[in-house]
């Protein structure tokens, strides 16, 4: 089993990467911005059982990059089973709203950076006719709503065009899989006050990750209780949405 | 969220403040938010069932983000790990290449870290000695940033001070621990029946020289001439070699105990009725198996969350050693006690610890005979009869277990740690505990 993982420090991904290396002895390629992260990173996997790890360290805002990193990627693994690109940031909704360039640099990291990934990658696995490009996207992408629409934006994007790179792709045997996870208790939401029963482990992600890529689905929520939360959010009528501060 | 920073008994059951230590650590003082005059306190899985894993006048601060492997070298089973590693993520890593934890306690879901300030003790006490045994070095972080690689070579005294240190000395932040080989993921147990006091003390002696594991689950519904009676398991690893040793043990199997339910649901009752029906479970009175390590370490782990059942008032354990010597009368005495107390205990365990020496200042195992139980917490009677029990521990030169511990008196730890001013000295001044200042804020 041969892994791409861009964005791999970030606990989801890490968590994904810990599952695969223990389960497969996978071989990794780990791209990021951490050169210290990701090298205790790799020599988790390896602990772990993965085979070989290597790893990028690169900006994941610059889009000139992309092309060197995927052919290096490429060249390391061979055949790519998975890509999972994970990166990405929860930002500041309220900075957003107020500075033009914050909501441009979110709408960028998060959403523009990954469809040029995407479009790179698409390439490639055209080529090669298997394996599965995941995309972790988030439920904030389904319905826009006034705490976080910028962050929203930016997942919906990718979202959306991923519905249609899936078409394309599902005609070479090509698995896109877009992830959806809701609350995760993680370093991105480390400020964010956890209580109630809708907040999840990386590592329950993560096994949803692999159940969802082995059964070859198209999308999937994570845990399986947002499917039924977001199918009912994005019907609430205006009117009452409008009153909600959601 | 508050309750991620409680601690396992929840009693004292207040909230407490914490944060999440960051990946790379640089400056503890800044990453706490702290000022000069104030405490951290490094927290684990929260495990420690009373106020030692807890600081209400600073905040606690959590290892969950240091959870990386470091290296394995599968040939000579050293391991090195980050300080929150837990002891369930080393077994699923090491167990299928044939090796395993050296020391382990009743549950796998500590961290490393907190196993060495703990200095915590298993099954086979008396051959392995406790897990500060197995520590081959560890780094210290100081509050001044003052880094400190400790081993029995280098650093010592803060070696010394750490192992059992209940994390008062500062953060570990890696771990380099020596595991031991193991060619099964089974074990091989033989589960005795026995009827007295004074036939567990036989068969503790008798099992020392060929089992690597024992330890005592008793009826404390039991009295008179059946006083002590209970299941005596001892075990040591099944020698049948496997090929590849599998670990299943997934989380997706384990039930979990949903709720806090607002009254105890152990009482006097259902403590009697379990301990009658546990104890006759086994009609035979020995009966060998080979189960699994999983059931065999870890029974409790069976059920997540346990510590739920005891409602929203919290329990207290009480677990003590008493010095050899003494053992014999002084546990007899104790559970006299609970039995005419009417305070049955839904757990009780009884294990004879060996002669090995533990490395700490102020480690709990020493030889001898532990006793441990539960009690839910039923207000100033609950707390009036574990006095009462510290009093025969006290006579008999025993000592009560911090990690276990919330209410002992600064008498009683101060009379059974004489070294503890040692490790007051050592002492990171931005570290303190609940515990800590209950137990040594006035020399008795």
């Amino acid at each position: 089993m041969n892994i791409l993982i861009i964005g791999a420090t970030s606990a989801i991904a890490t968590a994904t990467a810990r599952l695969y290396a223990q389960k497969t002895q996978a071989n990794f390629f780990l791209v990021g911005r951490d050169a210290q992260r990701l090298e205790a990173l790799a020599d988790d996997l390896k602990v772990r059982g993965a085979k070989n790890v290597d790893i990028e360290v690169t900006d994941l805002a610059d889009n000139a990059a992309y092309p060197v990193w995927i052919e290096k990627a490429f060249n390391a693994l061979g055949n790519i089973d998975i890509s999972l690109i994970a990166h990405g940031i929860l930002g500041n909704q309220s900075e957003c709203e107020k500075d033009v360039a914050k909501m441009q640099a979110m709408m960028h990291i998060n959403g523009f950076s990954a469809l040029a990934m995407l479009t790179e990658l698409a390439n490639r696995y055209e080529k090669q006719g298997s394996g599965t490009i995941a995309f972790i996207s988030s439920v904030a992408g389904d319905r826009g709503r006034s705490s976080n629409y910028v962050y929203g934006a930016s997942k919906a994007v990718v979202t959306s065009f991923l519905q249609g790179l899936r078409v394309r792709m599902a005609k070479l045997g090509v698995q896109v899989l877009t992830i959806k996870p809701g609350f995760v208790d993680t370093p991105m939401t480390a400020d964010i006050e956890k209580s109630g029963p809708l907040w999840a482990k990386p590592e329950d992600i993560a096994q949803g990750i692999e159940n969802a890529i082995n059964k070859g689905k198209h999308e999937v929520y994570l845990p399986f209780f947002w499917r039924y939360i977001m199918a009912i959010i994005i019907h609430i009528p205006h009117f009452v949405f409008n009153k909600l501060s959601l | 969220m508050m309750s991620q920073f409680s601690s396992w008994g929840k009693y004292p059951n207040q909230s407490q403040q914490g944060r999440v230590l960051p990946q790379r650590t640089s400056c503890l003082k800044k990453i706490a938010r702290l000022s000069d005059d104030n405490t951290m306190l490094p927290y684990g899985l929260g495990r420690s069932y009373g106020d030692s894993c807890q600081n209400h006048q600073g905040i606690v601060v959590g290892s969950s983000q240091l959870n990386s492997f470091i290296h394995f070298d599968d040939q000579s089973g050293i391991l090195r790990c980050e300080a929150g590693v837990s002891l369930a993520d080393i077994i699923q890593m090491a167990l299928p290449q044939g090796w395993f934890l050296p020391v382990t306690p009743g549950t796998k879901y500590v961290t490393i870290a907190g196993a060495i300030a703990n200095d915590v003790h298993g099954k086979n006490h008396h051959t392995a000695g406790s897990f500060g045994n197995h520590v081959l070095q560890f780094e210290l972080l100081r509050s001044d940033g003052t880094r400190l690689v400790c081993s029995e070579k280098e650093n010592i005294e803060w070696f010394t001070a750490t192992v059992g240190g209940l994390g008062l000395t500062g953060f570990i932040t890696w771990v380099e621990i020596q595991l031991k080989p193991v060619k099964s993921a089974n074990i091989d147990t033989e589960n005795i029946k026995y009827n007295n006091l004074s036939e567990f003390f036989s068969l503790s002696e008798d099992s020392v020289e060929n089992y690597e594991y024992t330890v005592a689950w008793l009826d404390c519904s039991a009295k008179g001439g059946a006083l002590g009676r209970g299941h005596f398991t001892r075990g040591n690893h099944s020698g049948s070699n496997t090929d590849h040793i599998s670990v299943s043990g997934s989380e997706k199997n384990k039930l979990s105990f949903p709720l806090t339910p607002p009254v105890s649901l152990i009482n006097n009752l259902s403590v009697r009725a379990f301990n009658e029906l546990y104890f006759h479970r086994q009609q035979v009175q020995s009966k060998k198996t080979c189960i699994n390590f999983d059931p065999f370490f870890y029974p409790l782990d069976g059920i997540l969350n346990w510590n739920r059942l005891y409602g929203k008032k919290g329990f207290l354990q009480h677990q003590c050693i008493i010095p050899k010597a003494n053992a014999k009368h002084a546990i007899k005495e104790l559970l006299q006690l609970i039995s005419v107390s009417g305070m049955g205990s839904f757990l009780v365990v009884l294990k004879m610890m060996g002669a090995v020496p533990s490395k700490g200042l102020i480690s709990f195992p020493t030889e001898g005979v532990t006793l441990a139980m539960d009690f839910p917490f039923q207000g100033q009677k609950t707390l009036d009869f574990l006095n009462q029990l510290d009093q025969i521990v006290s006579g008999a030169g025993g000592r009560l277990y911090a990690a276990k511990d919330a209410r002992m008196s600064a008498e009683l730890f101060q009379q059974a740690y004489p070294r503890w001013g040692e490790l007051e000295q050592l002492r990171d001044p931005n570290i303190n505990s609940d515990f800590w200042r209950r137990v040594t804020s006035e020399p008795c």
